[in-house]
């Protein structure tokens, strides 16, 4: 891509998004979406800090068979305060509401999203709802698992469901927001030239999400008006002693829930495609099929969700259908992968930090992508669900694919938004210890499931314990390589070195402004001339000057 | 167990988990072959192709159109093999074979309440002869609970309001685990239990030891009549609904047009909500029993219309079967299945 603007690209004197205004106020008041990114990081870092305690807390309890360190009921609170803040507050909102947030305008070469207020709007909501979560967390706590199953939900639980059910019903509408921000954004404010298959992959992998928040939230917060009407008044949609079906909350939960799992994966996978390709230095291989894979991804992602209920009163041939269903969205994820790795033939490939990260990906979501069809295989499902092999498969795709990609995009956009290097070192260090934590952790737990160790339990059989102690070290070293960024990336503020405009060598628009950018993106207008991904016009003056390896 | 420690797999003992283990292991060696395939050539790349010049401009690679056809299209087909083995196996772990002894599981927070059709009853505890196959016929007096016999490699959700079914045929003598696999609250992880599988005659002794008590179909009958069930359901002046003698396992006329196979289900829903489905021909007269019950007694008078009315002669003077109730004219099938 080119740009008329190269004299932005060079030293921070001018002013940038950072440090033009000062004031408090000129942050909890901003409509722009570099710094509305900025809040939203600040937010989900604060959230995923509190879910990773309680997983702490979870694996600290799992060390011996018995149930010995807590209580069982604050067990119970434990790992579902753990999956409420993970799910609903740290992974649905992070790659697209701090990244996305703010790259998209970026890379399309646009001043800000189509409607800066709306997206303030959208970090005021998603911070009432959590509020509500976490009021409801720290006062009485929440007992059903994040899956909120009734009847024991409405009926049986002690706990302060109704309040959850709130917070978790308001942050939807956050996420909706940010949906229609992001798709009007996309369609109407692209530079010219900018074509659809001219758009960086992270683009496309935000189109799609986009639709699935934007179609698939409602239905989990008609889902959650249900339950808090069943729970709170006594309706009986759910409760079989009044005619209702508890079966049909999970269709309704399922909806929207299996949906959830790619708004959290495909914007991990739109940083991928960036950073495999910027470090190959290759347009990443199969470009349409990649941006065709995320869309149908989306699509099919809506009908599967009947696969979480094999071995419930479900019939056995809507079952069949969704076991079908399910194997068709392995067809677009094989696609990515085998794409991502042939980027890499015959490519330029350098090792930074960011890569490093995607290399982690691509293992961690391999694993957790295969361990998938066995969960879609109906006579394989039965022995599994509800096990451990099923925490251990979600925590790859989540976890591994969604907080690595989540991790490696931080790395890859962090001098662009902070304007600062951080320690090639620490952070290459980081990297290595969470993909080794990460095995270290959930690797056992595949085992434990296949032994037939049910997922929720305070206490368990002592044939089991050598896994389990495995899976607490691992947790350990994970814990640490997650706590590392939070040192070398704050010290970066201070004592890091200054960033250029385009550190890595990569193409987007977003590297053709200063780092940190100035607070309308872009002095001029950029027009687009080439496709994307296009290294053979990228002038030389745009490659790092490092240790002094310039020989071309 | 204990072969190997820790542990990689549970006993194997009953007839599908042979089968399970098998699919188990195709899939580990698909999972295993990927991951190393993929993972090893982004390694090998990324090694291979090193950036050795900071200038460096590789030459843009354009993938031919084959390539992409081939990855997609090989992945489909071994998805196809792995649904088509899936269903297969599915069917076979939830069929019950004809022949199957049933025996009735409710789920109670946070205990396991097992009826044997002998009468014998047991908590957390579940005594079954080895090489017989069990039918279980399950649901919940309170929240969703799944009964998991990781041992077996079957697994089954126990939900309020309805009945749901599995069944296994054990193969090695011994004691496996219960488990409760849909967290129930606060005792979720001490709904547990044991399965002891016995050698028959070890498991006839059990029988007739202290825990028989009056069998379910027992039970059932006195139920029958103590609910005065017997006025309306009986061939006579008094009938007002179905004759229910061979009844069980025929296919039903509804009002308003469709069909259902009585089977356990229907026939726990037309105790406890009788009005959901309208045998054609009848009036929605019959009370509600959904909470006027617990589920053992509607279990017991469940058995008594299954394995006592299901199996007796029908009375002369009875209407015929509801498939063949007066306003759909005579099926034949439906009576001269159960060989009048």
């Amino acid at each position: 891509m080119s740009t008329p603007n190269h004299t932005a690209s060079t030293h921070s004197e001018e002013e940038n998004y950072l440090t033009n205004e000062t004031t408090i106020q000129s942050w909890l008041l901003t409509k722009d979406h570099k710094r509305i990114a900025l809040l939203y990081l600040i937010s989900v870092t604060l959230f995923f800090t509190l879910g990773g305690l309680f997983a702490s807390i979870v694996r600290l309890e799992l060390l011996t068979p018995a149930g010995d360190l807590l209580s069982s009921e604050f067990y119970n609170q434990a790992f579902t305060s753990h999956g409420v803040m993970m799910v609903f507050f740290f992974l649905i909102p992070a790659v697209p509401a701090v990244l996305g947030n703010f790259l998209i305008p970026l890379m399309v070469g646009a001043k800000d999203l189509a409607f800066p207020k709306i997206n303030l709007l959208s970090w005021y909501i998603f911070m009432v709802g959590a509020t509500f979560a976490i009021f409801a967390v720290l006062t009485g706590g929440l007992d059903t698992g994040w899956t909120l199953y009734p009847p024991y939900s409405s009926t049986y639980s002690q706990s302060r469901v109704a309040l959850a059910v709130a917070g978790v019903f308001i942050a939807g509408f956050a996420s909706i927001l940010t949906g229609v921000n992001f798709i009007a954004t996309i369609h109407r404010m692209r530079a010219p030239g900018l074509t659809w298959f001219r758009l960086p992959l992270f683009v496309w992998a935000h189109y799609a999400t986009s639709l699935v928040m934007v179609l698939g939230t409602p239905v989990i917060a008609i889902t959650m008006v249900l339950l808090f009407l069943e729970r709170v008044f006594g309706f009986g949609f759910f409760d079989p002693a009044k005619g209702g079906d508890p079966v049909l909350f999970q269709h309704l939960f399922w909806f929207y829930s299996h949906p959830a799992v790619y708004i959290m994966i495909l914007p991990a996978m739109g940083v991928i495609s960036e950073i495999i390709s910027t470090f190959s230095r290759q347009k990443l291989f199969g470009y349409s099929f990649v941006a065709m894979s995320s869309l149908a991804i989306a699509i099919l992602g809506f009908l599967v969700w009947g696969h979480h209920m094999f071995t419930t009163s479900q019939s056995a041939y809507t079952g069949i259908l969704f076991s079908a269903l399910t194997f068709l969205v392995a067809i677009p994820s094989a696609i990515k992968a085998f794409n991502w790795t042939a980027t890499l033939y015959k490519g330029s490939v350098s090792w930074e930090t960011p890569m490093l990260f995607a290399f982690g990906f691509m293992g961690l979501f391999l694993i957790g992508g295969l361990t998938g069809l066995f969960l879609a295989t109906m006579g394989m499902d039965i022995h599994l669900q509800d096990t451990y092999f099923v925490v251990s498969h979600f925590h790859y795709i989540m976890v591994g694919g969604g907080v690595m990609g989540y991790m490696g995009g931080i790395h890859f956009w962090w001098p662009k938004i902070t304007g600062r290097m951080y320690s090639n070192f620490w952070s290459k260090l980081s990297a290595l210890l969470i993909f080794a934590g990460f095995n270290f952790t959930f690797f056992p737990q595949f085992i434990l499931g296949y032994m037939g160790m049910p997922r929720r339990y305070h206490s368990y059989p002592e044939e089991w314990q050598v896994l389990n102690v495995m899976s607490t070290l691992g947790a350990s070293i994970l814990a640490i390589g997650y706590a590392l960024p939070a040192f070398y990336l704050t010290y970066s503020l201070i004592r890091g070195k200054k960033a250029p405009a385009n550190p890595w060598g990569a193409t987007g628009l977003e590297w053709k402004t200063a780092s940190p950018p100035p607070p309308h993106n872009f002095h001029e207008t950029p027009i687009v001339t080439t496709e994307a991904y296009d290294y053979q016009s990228l002038p030389l003056s745009e490659t790092p000057e490092k240790e002094g390896v310039h020989h071309g | 167990m204990g072969q190997s420690f820790p542990p990689l797999f549970p006993p194997q003992a009953s007839t599908v988990a042979v089968e399970v283990d098998a699919l188990y292991a195709l899939l580990v060696a698909i999972t295993a072959f990927f991951t190393i395939l993929v993972a090893g050539l982004f390694l090998f790349f990324g090694l291979r192709y090193r950036r050795k010049l900071e200038s460096e401009r590789p030459i843009q690679v354009h993938p031919p159109a084959w390539l992409e056809i081939a990855w997609s299209v090989i992945p489909l087909l071994i998805c196809v093999v792995l649904f088509v083995w899936g269903v297969q196996l599915y069917f076979k772990i939830y069929t019950p074979p004809k022949d199957a002894v049933t025996i009735h599981v409710v789920g109670k927070r946070w205990m396991w309440k097992i009826q044997h059709m002998s009468g014998a009853r047991e908590i957390n505890e579940l005594h079954v002869p080895v090489g017989v196959p069990i039918r279980l016929l399950l649901t919940s007096e309170d929240t969703i609970h799944a009964f998991s016999l990781p041992a077996f490699r079957i697994k089954r959700d126990a939900i309020p309001g309805t009945m749901t079914t599995t069944w296994f045929n054990a193969t090695k003598v011994g004691s496996y685990h219960i488990f409760c696999a849909e967290y129930c609250g606060t005792k979720h992880s001490g709904m547990i239990g044991t399965v002891h599988v016995m050698e028959k005659d070890a498991y006839q002794r059990w029988l007739a030891g202290p825990n028989a008590g009056l069998p379910p179909a027992v039970q059932g009958a006195k139920l029958f009549e103590e609910l005065n069930c017997i006025s309306c359901h009986r061939a006579g002046a008094t009938q007002r609904g179905p004759v229910l003698e061979g009844v069980f396992g025929t296919t039903v006329d509804l009002r308003g047009g469709g069909k259902v196979v009585a089977d356990d289900a229907y026939i726990r829903e037309s105790i406890v909500n009788p009005t959901a489905k309208i045998v054609n021909g009848y009036e929605p007269l019959m009370p509600v029993y959904l909470g006027q019950l617990s589920e053992e007694q509607v279990n017991a008078l469940l058995t008594y219309v299954r394995d006592t009315l299901g199996k007796a002669e029908r009375p002369k003077d009875a209407p015929p079967l509801p498939g063949t109730a007066p306003a759909a004219g005579s099926s034949p099938r439906a009576s001269e299945s159960k060989g009048r």
